[in-house]
């Protein structure tokens, strides 16, 4: 992401700009978040699946009872707290990038379409905008996953697929002022066809807000993931994931917070490390946005 | 005015066709329906049986037809698991959802609308910045993690609110509370980024020098134009509450239409999957017509064109 940051504001272009706490802020619990999904099997300390039932429900190793081999305690399985957060941040981060991935592709391509051909192209392709708006997503991809089975990629594909109309507005709105603008007359009057014309200078023109939306998305993805994974249709046990040990948690909440707690913690940390790069994103290319 | 009005509503008659084509096809994305709606060991003989009475041999826009004919009258077929008609299950469950919904729309916009604005007013202060750290973490917080604490600090730990259930106001807080938190986080983002576009405007610099009085310039000249974009998000966040409000009904163990639908989904219940998707999404379409034509009344700037969105 910082990457396409640099690449459209060198540097010179802010040259006493301060260095942002968002910016830092956000990468940093990013870059540790996906480093240690990446690294799980090296870091984490224990098996995430091995059960160790003679350690059941042991709270973390600050409190009374509770384990030093097990930081962040066990849960009623007696499975180690901590090492099924790092596995579980695979699964959250990877089904997250993945789907925003996926949706943009759609998004931006129906986006493109609409807001360069527009007619009668413009009119199907909103009004189906209209209808996927219409509809409780997570009920349709409840209803979607339920129907084709629960599976690393159905929950993907669902996902992606319901939330494409972020990336189909905002590229067609984009699109529709860039379209009247000189360079792509210009490239028009060259002759370019009209396919060249949509992917050499309309696109990268559009990049912008793309990769703003990407970012929030992202965001937003995670948290959609682990609510189908709280609700028992995300990905299956015994692969770890947040919203697994989130619903494994509800039945302790009385008696053991710690369940509940940490994998909480981990989505909340990774959602706003992930907004806080995003509005930074967007302050920084764009300020006149509003996603 | 009346064309824009017959326009929107036209408009909003498309979605729904299309919102009817989706519904329909929930049912068939496997193929064959009768997988989804037998229980995986039912007989061959049934599954036959169950064939004819869906006309499920017929071709498939026949079907369509006769399912978007039924629907317009209300009729989505029988529960399977509850054998009621599946409107009369949504009608009974839906003022629950609505209670909800409301209650934590009304919650969000209580809290927010002033927290913005005064964020805005008292730019840059100690006051700024905690709104800031609320918007953030509000946006940041999964809805049932917060109901988990919620119910973890206020039920568990203090016993000042039930739970779980719907019995009186007390058993509306917790929900209300996990359900608003996000719209009230986004709301109060709104309000103050609204807000601050709007002391910027001309007429309200031209209000100050004229020597009105700040408060006088504030309330009567900035605020009513800053509330004319939070309308049009109070329709669309409603439509994003009736959705938030599934999970957070499965985790307070609300009677609502959501709670039901997650229950309809497990036990194979697809009539009624398809009633709720359909009147869920009918609900949203009708509360942001209205909301579209009460915002062109408050904003006469609008122009009634198609080019609009």
């Amino acid at each position: 992401m910082s990457v396409a940051a640099e690449a459209v504001l060198p540097a010179a272009a802010r040259p006493h700009r301060r260095v942002s706490f968002r910016a830092v802020f956000g990468l940093g619990v990013l870059l540790v978040m996906g480093g240690s999904a990446m690294l799980a099997p090296q870091l984490a300390p224990w098996d995430p699946t091995r059960q160790m039932l003679l350690k059941r429900l042991r709270p973390p190793m600050w409190q009374e009872r509770g384990l030093r081999e097990h930081p962040l305690g066990t849960d009623h399985l007696g499975r180690d707290i901590l090492s099924r957060i790092l596995h579980g941040g695979r699964i959250s981060l990877g089904v997250g990038l993945t789907a925003v991935t996926l949706s943009a592709l759609i998004g931006v391509t129906l986006g493109l379409a609409a807001g360069f051909f527009g007619g009668r192209a413009d009119t199907l392709i909103m009004r189906l905008v209209d209808v996927f708006l219409a509809i409780p997503y997570i009920l349709l991809a409840m209803g979607v996953v339920f129907a084709l089975g629960p599976s690393l990629l159905n929950v993907i594909l669902v996902m992606g697929c319901t939330r494409w109309v972020q990336f189909a507005r905002i590229v067609r709105a984009d699109v529709l002022s860039i379209r009247e603008r000189e360079f792509v007359a210009g490239a028009r009057a060259r002759g370019n066809r009209p396919l060249r014309l949509l992917l050499r200078h309309v696109l990268p023109n559009a990049l912008t807000p793309i990769i703003v939306v990407a970012t929030l998305e992202l965001a937003f993805m995670i948290i959609y993931e682990s609510a189908l994974s709280f609700l028992g249709l995300g990905v299956q046990p015994p692969t770890p994931t947040w919203g697994w040990m989130l619903s494994d948690g509800r039945n302790y909440v009385a008696t053991a917070w710690w369940l509940a707690t940490f994998p909480g913690l981990a989505i909340m940390l990774t959602v706003l490390a992930v907004n806080l790069l995003g509005d930074w994103l967007r302050d920084t290319l764009d300020p006149r946005l509003k996603v | 005015m009346p064309g824009y009005v017959v326009r929107r509503l036209l408009q909003s008659l498309g979605v729904l066709l299309g919102v009817s084509v989706i519904v329909f096809g929930l049912l068939h994305l496997t193929g064959d329906p009768t997988r989804l709606l037998l229980p995986l060991e039912a007989r061959e003989e049934d599954v036959r049986q169950l064939r004819a009475l869906l006309g499920l041999d017929d071709p498939l826009w026949m079907q369509y037809a006769r399912f978007l004919g039924r629907a317009v009258r209300g009729d989505f077929g029988l529960s399977f698991k509850h054998q009621l008609p599946a409107l009369t299950l949504i009608v009974q469950t839906l003022p629950a959802t609505l209670e909800l919904t409301a209650a934590g729309l009304g919650l969000a916009l209580v809290v927010a609308v002033p927290a913005g604005i005064l964020a805005a007013l008292k730019r840059n202060s100690v006051l700024d910045a905690l709104c800031s750290v609320a918007v953030l973490l509000g946006q940041a917080m999964p809805v049932y993690w917060l109901g988990l604490l919620l119910i973890m600090v206020f039920a568990v730990k203090l016993g000042w609110f039930p739970a779980a259930g719907r019995d009186g106001l007390a058993s509306l807080v917790l929900p209300a509370m996990a359900l608003g938190a996000f719209s009230m986080a986004r709301i109060a983002r709104m309000a103050r980024s609204g807000m601050l576009e709007v002391l910027a405007q001309d007429y309200v610099r031209t209000a100050r020098a004229a020597g009105i009085r700040a408060f006088l310039v504030t309330y009567k000249y900035a605020l009513k134009n800053a509330a004319i974009p939070l309308v049009t998000i109070v329709g669309l966040e409603f439509g994003i509450l009736l959705g938030g409000a599934v999970i957070t009904e499965t985790i307070f163990a609300w009677p609502g239409v959501g709670r039901l639908a997650v229950d309809a989904i497990f036990s194979r219940d697809y009539p009624l999957v398809q009633a709720i998707v359909a009147v869920l999404a009918t609900l949203f379409v009708v509360i942001n017509l209205v909301v579209d034509l009460v915002y062109t009344y408050l904003d006469p700037r609008i122009v009634y064109t198609r080019s609009a969105r």
